[in-house]
């Protein structure tokens, strides 16, 4: 606390309003993981022994100091609860480019399930990996993740949140690609890198733009500039404001895996299991969406952007629903859940600051429970020699309690069947999804309509994992032994059942929505179309339809799930294909790319070399030609010389004569 | 016309030299070709010498002379020693300098 | 034309000089052309002494009988004798064929030559001349006296340098030719060693004995028993069957007819 008063008295650490004890220490919640992460990776081989342990304590200590955070902001007024830290440092006049942390409820929330749900994996990953060499330097990377992700989303102004965005990135390419003495791993992690560096270049469009415009990027001053939007001149504000909206929006969909960019996720499962846990799960997938609703007040301009933000949620949304449908890879199978979800969330924050609240309920309430099904599936994992073609497992639920137990809570609250944390949060987006903005009454059947049928997707497609794995008959490759997962693995995974089956409750009960509200725009709350209630029902028997048919395909234990994938129709085909998205890749952007690479070249080569060649070739030909010149005789150079001679004879008899 | 008349004379026999050194292949010949030209300078040196009425153009036809007998000397036992070693005499066959 | 405008007598020749002109310009203006259109190296050879010797003679119509002299012994004398030695070592029969094997090189060498012609000529054409003063007054009556006046007072520097010339050109021509001898030198006395080995006559050959009535070289000489000795003939002389034959030379020699003790007089 003292080295942020002298900050404070040297006028380098800029407060406003007045800072509570809490919030002032925010920063050690960065800091502290930063330097365990450095330690470990410094330390080397030293500190394999200990290495774990440090790994452990420092999200533990986030997460304390962030809880603490948490009291103190609750002891606040409602409306005095965010709080800006700048410290100076680009010191020169006109350029407003401090680097500052925001302390308010949304980054609150975020900080806490990073903190929390990071604790939790980084407890699993010490028996997950307790059998590998570099576990040390596994644990300095997600605490790396740890802190570049709390930077994220803590940060006050749009540069250090693109700081902490490139950290995740950086922590992404690192932990995806752990085991890079195999090839494949290596190369979904530069996939994952440049779908993320193509978002990037979204964010920093957006920047240059707000930076052009405003001279700012920070957060509240950007907001307030937007705010007096109705000054400017009308056509230029819808310019400035969609493209920023626009670009925003593209780097959201490279970090949470949206369409376009969504065809890195499925690869990202080749690193390890906490991984997937914690990054492309909880934390890192969800960044886009805060950017989406910390730019609220910018959407809330935009009617063209938001639209488009509902569109790219909608698709996404069916996009990961059918492709799970035909994954017989359980962990690209929950990958394809994790970007429907998200779809899910950016359909909600589409909507309206209204929507984006319940967003942010459900990334909290996802956070749990999808963290603990990839816990569970990497508890899977672990009992069958790292397997994960869910054709080779079934009746795991005797052999595997707990495992089924925890994984049955988070199966029931994706369905969202009420009480379960799920139903809260995905309801209420639905229901929101019918309500019509005010001149667009088809954007709430539409979106609503697609809400409603991802709902009965999910429900299938996330009821055929569940009854593929633990029911049915054992499909086992030979010499399984299935057994339950170490207590410290098998600890996480209960708590996260637990909060996957009561924090959707607690946090509605809690007053969520109004806690969240003045972090946000301040919004109203609109009318859906169809009655809520009927919404409600329509949802509910949707869910239990899809679970029902899955339940007939697969869970019976009469039923009869083929080793082999059967020969199926076009669309399952294309789902098993990711609806050929890296085709369309490849043809989209990596051959005209290449082409334009090869033509480049080729003119380079042909052009600008061949000029230097040619010109090379000329000069040669040129002294060819002179060298004959050399015949080697001496009578042909003696009248050179003499014709040389009566050419100076002549000229001097010229001039003189 | 005396003075021109001499030099006419030493101009054709000039040309006649320096055609020698261009057309003819056996390089004793050449070298006398080369002796006429000589020859000619000295002509016209004389022819001047009378002009201007004083000895300084017979001087130097007379170190012509005797500059060109030592160079008859070493010309000649150039190309003794180049006839010993390769058997001709023609300046053709002396063609190693060449691209 | 600007010579005869400006009227000078003394630029006009006087008629015996003409005559000298005009009889030896041409001989040596063909003889020279020989150096063109000769095929045999010693037809250049002595066209071109023909040439000197002319020259000689127009140094003398120019007031130069110096030079004229020294013109003759140094080049003509000296010079072309040391061509016409060099060409009998290369072979005194040759000849250059006239076809011209360098491409152009006969029509290039045909332009240029007009063209100096048309230079040279040209200079001459357009130049103007001050009057011929004559050497009388220079040379006093004593034209190589003069000349050696000034060679020892004005040019003394330039004579030595011209002798380090000469002695430079002379040390040079010895080492051009200088042959390093590749075998041992034969000595006589492995030429004395070499005839006893291969048992070749080993004495000089026989000159004219008692009896001998000819010292001629083509008479043989007679051995003891008035046998010819065939040896004592040059072979050159044998080879072209010039050996003369003892008839007539000495009767009583002839050999068959000297009684073998009877003619012994006193």
């Amino acid at each position: 606390m003292t080295m942020t008063d002298t900050l404070i008295a040297a006028g380098a650490l800029n407060v406003s309003p007045a800072a509570s004890p809490a919030a002032s220490v925010m920063w050690l919640v960065i800091a502290v993981p930063l330097a365990s992460a450095a330690v470990l990776l410094l330390a080397g081989r030293r500190s394999d022994k200990w290495g774990h342990i440090l790994g452990v304590a420092a999200p533990t200590v986030s997460f304390l100091i962030a809880a603490w955070g948490l009291f103190d902001l609750l002891s606040r007024p409602a409306n005095d609860r965010i709080q800006d830290f700048d410290l100076a440092w680009w010191l020169t006049n006109g350029i407003d480019l401090d680097f500052g942390l925001r302390v308010d409820q949304l980054s609150l929330t975020f900080v806490l399930l990073v903190t929390f749900v990071g604790t939790l994996i980084h407890v699993y990953s010490v028996a997950y990996m307790g059998h590998d060499p570099d576990r040390r330097r596994f644990f300095a990377y997600l605490n790396f993740f740890v802190a570049a992700m709390l930077l994220l989303v803590l940060a006050n102004s749009y540069l250090v949140l693109f700081v902490g965005w490139e950290g995740v990135g950086l922590a992404s390419y690192l932990l995806i690609g752990f085991w890079n003495q195999r090839i494949e791993y290596a190369v979904a992690a530069k996939k994952a890198f440049i779908a993320n560096r193509i978002g990037d270049v979204g964010l920093l469009l957006a920047m240059m733009i707000m930076f052009s415009e405003f001279g700012t990027l920070r957060f509240g001053d950007v907001f307030a500039a937007i705010a007096g939007v109705a000054s400017w001149d009308p056509g230029h504000a819808t310019v400035i404001c969609t493209s920023i909206g626009l670009a925003l929006l593209l780097a959201a969909c490279g970090k949470s895996a949206q369409f376009p960019l969504q065809s890195w996720l499925g690869d990202a499962m080749a690193g390890p299991t906490p991984v997937s846990a914690l990054i492309h799960a909880a934390t890192m997938v969800t960044a886009g969406v805060y950017l989406v609703v910390r730019s609220g007040p910018i959407f809330e301009q935009t009617p063209v952007a938001r639209l488009v933000v509902l569109i790219v949620g909608a698709v996404t949304l069916l996009f990961g629903a059918i492709v799970g449908c035909a994954k017989d890879d359980m962990k690209k199978a929950l990958a394809a859940s994790t970007m429907s979800q998200i779809g899910y969330m950016m359909l909600a924050a589409g909507l309206g600051p209204v929507g984006a609240i319940f967003a942010i309920m459900h990334l909290v309430t996802h956070g749990f429970f999808k963290a603990g099904l990839f816990l569970g599936a990497g508890s899977v994992m672990h009992a069958m020699k790292d397997q994960v073609d869910m054709r080779r497992f079934g009746r795991l639920d005797k052999f595997m309690r707990l495992t089924w137990l925890t994984f049955m809570m988070g199966w029931l609250a994706i369905l969202g069947v009420p009480p379960f944390a799920g139903f809260f949060s995905k309801d209420k987006i639905i229901e929101q999804a019918f309500v019509p903005p005010p001149d667009a009454l088809w954007q709430a059947w539409v979106f609503g309509a697609v809400a409603l049928l991802g709902a009965g997707l999910t429900a299938f497609y996330m009821s055929r994992l569940f009854f593929m794995v633990f029911h049915g008959q054992a499909r086992w490759t030979d010499d399984q032994h299935p057994h339950e997962s170490p207590p410290l693995m098998t600890g996480p995974m209960i708590v996260l059942a637990v909060g996957s089956v009561s924090l959707g409750l607690i946090l509605t009960l809690a007053g969520f929505d109004d806690y969240l509200a003045p972090a946000l725009v301040q919004a109203h709350h609109g009318e859906p179309v169809l009655n809520a209630y009927l919404i409600m029902a329509l949802t509910f028997v949707l869910v239990l339809a899809g679970a029902g048919i899955a339940w007939l395909k697969f869970g019976r234990a009469s039923a009869v799930v083929p080793e082999l994938p059967p020969a199926a129709d076009g669309l399952v085909r294309a789902a098993r294909a990711d609806l050929y998205q890296d085709e369309f890749n490849h043809y989209a952007l990596v051959v005209p790319g290449q082409t334009l690479v090869a033509v480049t070249t080729k003119t380079d080569d042909a052009v600008v070399d061949g000029a230097v060649r040619g010109l090379a070739w000329v000069f040669q030909g040129l002294g060819g030609l002179l060298a004959r010149i050399q015949t080697g005789f001496v009578r042909s150079y003696a009248a050179a010389m003499l014709a040389g001679a009566i050419l100076l004879m002549a000229i001097v008899l010229a001039v003189w004569i | 016309m005396t003075v021109s008349a001499y030099l006419l004379l030493a101009s054709v026999l000039f040309v006649i030299g320096t055609a020698t050194v261009l057309l003819r292949r056996n390089s004793i010949i050449v070298f006398m070709g080369i002796e006429l030209m000589l020859n000619a300078a000295n002509l016209a040196f004389l022819a001047f010498s009378r002009m201007w009425g004083n000895l300084d153009g017979q001087l130097a036809a007379f170190f012509v002379m005797v500059v060109a007998a030592a160079e008859v000397v070493v010309g000649l036992a150039i190309i003794v020693s180049l006839f010993r070693t390769r058997r001709t005499v023609s300046v053709d066959d002396e063609n190693l300098m060449r691209h | 034309m600007s010579p005869l405008a400006a009227g000078d007598p003394s630029l006009v020749m006087s008629v015996s000089e003409q005559v000298l002109f005009w009889t030896v310009g041409p001989i040596v203006v063909i003889a020279a052309s020989a150096l063109l259109f000769a095929k045999r190296a010693v037809v250049t050879a002595c066209s071109v002494m023909v040439t000197m010797v002319g020259l000689a003679f127009l140094y003398v119509g120019l007031e130069a009988p110096f030079l004229g002299v020294v013109q003759v012994v140094v080049y003509t004398g000296a010079i072309m004798m040391l061509f016409v030695f060099v060409l009998m070592l290369v072979g005194v029969d040759i000849s250059d064929s006239f076809i011209e094997t360098i491409r152009g090189q006969r029509w290039l060498s045909l332009l240029l030559a007009l063209g100096l012609a048309a230079v040279l000529g040209g200079a001459v054409w357009r130049a103007s001349f001050s009057g011929v003063a004559g050497l009388a007054q220079a040379s006093g009556g004593n034209n190589p006296g003069a000349v050696a006046e000034l060679l020892f007072s004005d040019y003394a520097f330039t004579l030595e340098v011209t002798g380090c010339l000469l002695v430079i050109a002379a040390i040079g021509a010895v080492v051009l030719t200088h042959r390093v001898r590749l075998t041992a030198k034969v000595t006589q006395a492995d030429r004395a060693r070499r005839r006893v080995r291969d048992g070749l006559h080993l004495t000089p050959p026989p000159a004219p004995g008692n009896y001998a009535r000819h010292n001629a070289a083509d008479v043989p000489a007679l051995d003891a028993s008035g046998q010819v000795i065939e040896d004592s003939v040059p072979e050159v002389l044998r080879m072209r069957g010039q050996v003369h034959s003892l008839h007539g030379l000495a009767q009583d020699l002839v050999p068959g007819d000297v009684p073998p003790d009877e003619e012994v007089k006193p």
